[in-house]
């Protein structure tokens, strides 16, 4: 993953931020994201982000689970072993409802959280960059990634006029690893000694 | 701006002047420190009390389910009862973090976590007894839909029992995904405070690398609202489907069309008892008087009342329909609750059951927190004695009176019945100390809105006349926020 620059505007209320959000927009600055330690209504609208897809994948995992449930019972029930309970009909839907139900709410749950982690690219020991430790306490972070048309001094000016509380210059890998946030990760320990970083 | 707003008149739902990271320090307090010496002997109970209930499951299994004091009429007693009772305690926190999140309650978010938790561990306990109670649990593999060399013979999907198996098992996964996706941003609040390298190591390892971006807020939100609505219908379906254990047999006490209801209501009744058990000790000892306060307590107290008095209803409509149907059978196994050789066991039910929650109606009581701790465990008494009446007093009296039998548990039925407590509450004293027992995330989210200290900024608000709040507000969400959300 490339190792990028970065300046990186924290704030400390949902109302100067939406202004930055609004702004960021027309001022061709390339907007990296933005973190927040509990959801902001809106943001995602007010970046122009569309509405996630989830639920219509819980759908289908729950129509996956319908005819998964429906079609083992029958497959069991009329073709696999047969057997005759006191003369009643070897597919009875009324009985099946309860075991179809739950299996479908069964199906469609863990498909839903399953595309949530993969969609959201969050697993067990996957580590990603934490641009500021209180982005998950108290501060909502915005990351302008620095490109030719942004330069450092630029963006941090901007920053300060919108009212942001604290501001740094950053080189971040944007992706995410599996990793230990217990120790820096390996290009982290490059850009410390000073190296030079291959991106 | 994107915050909705909301009536001085209303309640606060956290107390206090607080910021974000007050809230943050607040709730993590009792992980980052040492625990105290009420702690240590709580969970050194609990492990007692596990292990007891170990000896006394390994000693049902070498010898067999004689050791129980089941017998040949009454050939389900106190394991399906504890079953029953356990499930049915799970209910209130499927109830609180999915019912309410549809309803939009907002003081759901002070208890949800620890509600929902205790959900997962009461769970847990309810499935050992039909797991232990098959007798070769060897061979408890049988019950699932697999291909095998015996035929291949399947389990019978007709029947409740299977029915059961599908809904505890589904309905414990579910709990599990939907705590755990909400326990997500709280455990990389925790991560991103880490002091120590193991701490850094683990809250790092299972947050999965969440940093809190809005896409992922976005995506989150979506979950939990999925979720929510798969597991409303589910948590109805749970306590019906274990009602129907008994409902689809045919036997006087047991074969009424009211128990899918009467058992979802007694459910959630039963477990908002053990939430209030739960939580009033919680609040006490981790200082959280600020975020589970005396609304909150309130708010659940009606919820016992008004299911309590469905479960009274219910009773009584069994006992006009025992009359009613004329059947004899029935009558007679009715008025033997009353008036037969465990008249105690049901006056006991009525007590704790009927007679008691209906304090609530005293607004001074509901907020009394002594009165609601005594009657949390009273109520929670009187639903295990609820399960123990249908299943005993029904069996206890079959077809054949010379088969008559009266039953007494063992020292195995009650050391199993322990041990499940310990195996409860170790897991909650572990959760307690290890995990933020309130969503973090969530209280943040409401803190703007029902804040003690920043409900004072709504004077201001309500000084002005309603057309200019009407209009501007809506010309706010217009502009930058869009619809407001669920939560």
């Amino acid at each position: 993953m490339p190792v990028k620059n970065f300046v990186v505007g924290c704030f400390a209320e949902e109302g100067g931020l939406f202004k930055a959000v609004k702004k960021v927009r027309t001022s061709g600055f390339k907007l990296h994201d933005v973190y927040s330690p509990y959801p902001v209504h809106g943001l995602d609208e007010a970046m122009g982000m569309r509405q996630t897809s989830l639920h219509t994948a819980g759908f289908f995992y729950g129509l996956f689970g319908v005819i998964a449930a429906l079609g083992g019972m029958a497959f069991c029930t009329v073709h696999s072993w047969p057997l005759n309970f006191d003369g009643k009909p070897h597919f009875p839907l009324p009985a099946f409802i309860p075991i179809t139900f739950e299996f479908t709410v069964l199906v469609s749950s863990v498909g839903m959280t399953l595309t949530f982690c993969w969609l959201c690219q969050i697993m067990p020991g996957v580590k990603k960059h934490i641009f500021h430790p209180r982005q998950t306490d108290d501060l909502i972070v915005m990351a302008i990634e620095l490109t030719k048309d942004a330069q450092a001094e630029e963006v941090k000016k901007w920053f300060t006029d919108l009212g942001a509380v604290e501001i740094s210059e950053q080189k971040a890998e944007t992706g995410w690893w599996y990793g230990n946030f217990a120790k820096p990760a390996k290009y982290e320990q490059e850009i410390e000694s000073g190296e030079t970083v291959t991106s | 701006m994107s915050l909705r707003y909301e009536s001085i008149v209303r309640e606060p739902l956290i107390n206090g002047t607080k910021d974000f990271h007050q809230v943050t320090e607040d709730i993590v307090r009792p992980i980052e420190g040492k625990p105290g010496t009420l702690w240590y002997i709580g969970l050194y109970i609990s492990v007692a009390m596990l292990l007891f209930g170990v000896f006394a499951v390994f000693w049902e299994v070498y010898w067999g389910i004689g050791v129980w004091g089941v017998n040949k009429t009454v050939d389900w007693a106190w394991a399906i009862t504890n079953f029953v009772w356990w499930v049915g305690i799970g209910h209130a926190g499927t109830l609180i973090s999915a019912i309410l999140l549809l309803f939009r309650q907002g003081w759901r978010t002070g208890v949800n976590r620890a509600a929902e938790a205790m959900t997962i561990f009461a769970v847990m306990c309810a499935g050992q007894f039909p797991i232990w109670h098959v007798g070769r649990v060897w061979d408890v593999f049988f019950i699932f839909p697999y291909p095998n060399t015996r035929g291949p013979v399947w389990p019978n999907f007709n029947s409740p029992l299977l029915w059961d198996v599908f809904a505890v098992g589904t309905y414990f996964t579910v709990s599990v995904l939907f705590w755990y996706a909400g326990l997500i941003p709280d455990l990389a609040t925790l991560r991103d405070r880490a002091k120590t390298k193991l701490r850094k190591f683990l809250y790092g390892y299972f947050s999965f690398g969440w940093t809190g971006n809005v896409k992922s807020w976005q995506r989150i939100e979506a979950l939990f609202l999925v979720l929510a609505a798969l597991a409303t219908p589910l948590v109805l379906s749970v306590h019906s489907v274990v009602s129907m254990d008994f409902a689809t047999s045919v036997i006087p006490g047991w074969h009424t069309t009211i128990f899918p209801p009467y058992f979802v209501a007694g459910a959630i009744f039963s477990g908002f008892a053990m939430v209030q058990t739960l939580l009033i000790v919680t609040r006490k000892i981790l200082h959280l008087e600020e975020y589970i306060t005396l609304g909150h307590i309130e708010a659940m107290n009606k919820v016992i009342m008004v299911t309590g008095s469905i479960v009274a209803m219910a009773y009584c409509s069994e006992f006009f329909v025992a009359w009613y149907s004329g059947d004899y059978g029935e009558g007679g196994q009715f008025w033997w609750r009353v008036d037969g050789p465990y008249w105690w066991a049901w006056w006991c039910l009525i007590t704790c059951n009927v007679i008691c929650p209906q304090m609530f109606w005293f607004k001074k009581l509901r907020r009394n927190i002594a009165f609601t701790f005594y009657m949390s465990i009273i109520i929670n008494i009187g639903m295990w004695f609820e399960r123990f009446v249908i299943i005993v007093l029904s069996l206890y009296h079959d077809w054949i009176p010379s088969s008559w039998t009266y039953f007494s548990p063992t020292w195995a039925d009650m050391g199993f019945y322990i041990g499940t407590f310990g195996l409860f509450f170790t897991c909650y004293f572990l959760f307690a100390k290890y995990l933020p027992v309130i969503a973090i995330h969530e209280i943040k989210h409401v803190l703007r809105v029902s804040g003690e200290s920043y409900k004072q900024n709504m004077k201001a608000i309500e000084a002005q006349p309603l057309t200019d709040f009407v209009e501007r507000a809506s010309h706010e969400e217009h502009v930058s926020t869009g619809v407001g959300g669920i939560r």
